[in-house]
């Protein structure tokens, strides 16, 4: 065995870093789905007439549908009956009213993951709201984004707060019947972040909310609902992690961005779910649609997504270009090592004029892992002078995993510039031994190239998490250089 | 400071080194010189310790410790430095990060400290400047776009700055062009010291005539065949291979 190969098999070995469970107690809804469930949960939560009829209605259709089966993703029937779809710690039934009143086991278990939400502690400038299974446990920094009118909760406070604003916008982006795992997750949706930015705002600081399931045989179906309005920027950052646990738990979420005339918003994700593990027992089952509408002129959506967690993932961060000039970009890192599947990718939509959208997928397959970069380019008719740049790059490492680029280009305005590029390269032995010989060892050479590849994502994200995720960008590769 | 003795490599199975021997005390410059193809790229790999250079014979004792079992990185971190041939490309790494990475994994493989952003910048931004590197260059994707002269030219400043006890330079001289040659061997003569010592592989002997060997030796057919002082490479300049050692099988 060459020295590579066993300093792999070395590093191959090294667990998931997130995979501890909290001992807490939990509320559950009782096991299955039927009505009686979305009823329960939309009760929990305390939830308007109007909401609960919406999530009946969007149940009965999702009992009409089929799953979708055209992603490069292979996995065993899901068996909806078997789940858990409302799990929150117990002593949280009548909510926290500051951090104070936090379960204190639920506060170490976020400062393990490197995430203190005790105000003080907090990084200068990011806001935080933490979902714990199917609950939000605390939202940080309220007050100060409150002086510029931000409004930043969990979804349910929204209901109850602001309900015509939630009501407004809720479903226009991602309809009720978008597909299968969103109809599923307008029925069963738990938490979630909600996001309003008022005209000619600034959010002052990155607002950011991490995802947490911890309970066994549990569902996450969170909703996430931001709204900028004209003239108004935000940034938000999201983080997801899990248990390592022998099942597969569903993920199924939903996030709806709408932008404004002129409002701008930067969507970060670093989604780290459990992988599963070497043999590819366990791991989450990610089934995402996040969609953004740049809904007025001028307007701009970025999403930058890093992807190393997950046992599937299957997520199609898009943009509707709908306001004339606006801009659309989507910069992924999506790594697979061991058994993991990803297919992920993006929709461009170009409705308007002099729309303009960037796509920049950096895919990295290790193990026996399966990487596939799926994304449409749509020029309709009336989008004259509209624009589109595509570089997918795929890194492969080792002989037994896979890429795959399946780019789709639809233009009905004979103007448009579609432009598509797209790479697939190998770390070489030369270049891993020219970092050897300059002392640089295995496992650091591997991050280091790794995130040279991924460079112009990385430079996307907020400077807060580009350290982060570089890191993550190391770890989940740990092992699989051959 | 470098002790080789009878030294025989094999190469993905096909021998190629057969029985070289050389020493090069401390403080010393050694130039060695060969026809294309004799094992010089072979010598330095080995040297550094690259995977598949597999030693089937002989030993390499550096400041008398036995080189051949340790990887590349740890041989690295005890003093060897090896400026490539061909130096290479890492896309979106830039030669300031490739370098702080570098700087800092050998001080931990040494149990030393570790540089921080701001010492480091002091230092490369130093280094760099007797070597007429730019700011902008530091911040470039590692050699990617690189003419053929500055990447020569990053190697010398990586080893300017990891401050090696031993410095092998395979071909450094190869490519430049006459300002950048003296940039070169000025930088090699800069770090000349009583504690260091040099190898360097060259086919001309113009670069001999900035950095002075100590001692010259012409490798061939997979081992030293002849060594002499200076008006060796002259001999050779003139008379070619063929004349100064004879056909080698
Ligand atoms: N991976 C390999 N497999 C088989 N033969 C190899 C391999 N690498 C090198 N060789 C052979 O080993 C011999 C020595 O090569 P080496 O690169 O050491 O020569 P060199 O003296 O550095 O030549 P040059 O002056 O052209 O740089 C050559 O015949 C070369 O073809
Ligand atoms: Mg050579």
């Amino acid at each position: 065995m060459s020295q590579q190969a066993e300093t792999l098999q070395e590093l191959a070995d090294q667990k998931y870093k997130y995979g501890f469970v909290t001992d807490i107690e939990s509320e559950f809804a009782p096991k299955g789905l039927n009505e009686e469930i979305v009823r329960f949960i939309s009760g929990k939560k305390n939830e308007p007439g109007w909401m609960l009829e919406w999530r009946l209605d969007a149940y009965r259709r999702w009992l009409t549908m089929t799953e979708p089966k055209w992603a490069r993703v292979d996995y065993p029937p899901i068996d909806f009956q078997d789940s858990y779809y409302f799990a929150a710690p117990k002593n949280d039934s009548d909510k926290p009213k500051n951090l104070d009143e936090v379960d204190p086991e639920l506060l170490k278990t976020y400062e393990k993951l490197g995430i203190p939400l005790s105000e003080q502690k907090m990084l200068a400038g990011v806001a935080v709201d933490a979902v714990f299974d199917s609950v939000s446990v605390a939202t940080t920094f309220k007050a100060k984004l409150e002086e510029v009118g931000v409004i930043f909760c969990p979804l349910s406070e929204a209901l109850a707060k602001h309900p015509e604003l939630v009501r407004k916008y809720l479903g226009t982006v991602v309809p009720v019947t978008d597909n299968y795992y969103a109809t599923l997750n307008s029925a069963v949706f738990s938490e979630g972040s909600f996001v309003y930015v008022p005209e000619g705002v600034r959010c002052p600081m990155e607002l950011s909310t991490y995802f947490r399931i911890n309970a066994s045989k549990t569902g996450q179906f969170e909703r996430t609902l931001i709204i900028a309005e004209k003239n108004s920027y935000v940034s938000y950052l999201e983080g997801c992690t899990a248990p390592m646990r022998d099942e597969n738990q569903l993920h199924a979420a939903v996030v709806e961005l709408v932008a404004l005339e002129g409002a701008e918003i930067k969507y970060s994700t670093v989604q780290n779910w459990y992988p599963g593990d070497e043999n590819g027992k366990g791991g989450i089952y990610n089934f995402v649609t996040k969609r953004g509408d740049c809904r007025g002129a001028n307007s701009k959506i970025s999403w930058t997504q890093v992807e190393t967690g997950s046992a599937i993932t299957w997520k199609y961060p898009s943009c509707i270009l709908r306001g004339d000039n606006s801009v659309g970009e989507f910069y992924s890192i999506a790594i697979a090592n061991n058994c993991q599947q990803a297919d992920t990718g993006t929709k461009m939509i170009h409705l308007g004029k002099n729309t303009k959208s960037r796509i920049i997928s950096k895919g990295i397959s290790a193990g026996r892992a399966q990487n596939t970069y799926r994304g449409l380019v749509s020029v309709h008719a009336k989008a004259d002078g509209a624009r589109n740049f595509t570089q997918c790059d795929s890194l492969l490492m080792g002989s037994r995993c896979g890429a795959h680029t399946v780019p789709y280009i639809e233009s009905h305005n004979p103007g448009a510039i579609v432009e598509h590029e797209a790479t697939t390269s190998k770390i070489s032995d030369d270049q891993l031994f020219y970092c050897l010989s300059r002392g640089i060892g295995t496992e650091e050479a591997v991050a280091l190239i790794v995130n040279g590849f991924c460079r112009e994502v990385l430079q996307q994200l907020p400077m807060e998490f580009a350290v982060e995720a570089q890191k993550l960008v190391g770890i989940s590769l740990e092992g699989s250089v051959g | 400071m470098l002790e080789i003795n009878d030294l025989h490599v094999s190469v993905h199975g096909k021998d190629i080194l057969k029985g070289l021997s050389l020493t090069v005390p401390p403080g010393e410059v050694h130039a060695i010189m060969g026809p294309n193809g004799a094992g010089k790229s072979t010598t330095s790999y080995t040297l550094a310790g690259r995977d598949g250079y597999d030693v089937t014979q002989g030993s390499i004792r550096f400041k008398g410790e036995d080189m051949v079992p340790l990887p590349p990185e740890e041989r690295a971190a005890k003093g060897i430095f090896l400026a490539f041939q061909y130096p290479l490309e890492i896309p979106g790494v830039s030669t300031l990060t490739f370098l702080k990475s570098a700087v800092n994994a050998q001080a931990r493989l040494r149990g030393e400290k570790e540089l921080d952003a701001v010492q480091f910048l002091k230092l490369i931004r130093e280094t760099a400047k007797g070597l007429n590197i730019s700011e902008e260059m530091l911040k470039r994707s590692l050699n990617v776009g690189f003419s053929g002269g500055e990447k020569k030219r990053n190697e010398v400043l990586q080893m300017a700055l990891l401050k090696p006890s031993l410095a092998i330079l395979d071909e450094t001289d190869s490519g430049l062009d006459i300002d950048a040659m003296k940039l070169v061997a000025e930088g090699v003569n800069a770090l000349r010291a009583p504690d260091r010592s040099f190898l360097v592989i060259t086919h001309y002997q113009r670069l001999l005539d900035y950095i002075v060997p100590d001692h010259i030796h012409i490798l061939a057919g997979g081992r030293i065949v002849k060594s002499g002082d200076k008006s060796l490479a002259l001999q050779l300049e003139e008379q070619g291979y063929d004349a100064v050692i004879g056909k080698v099988a």
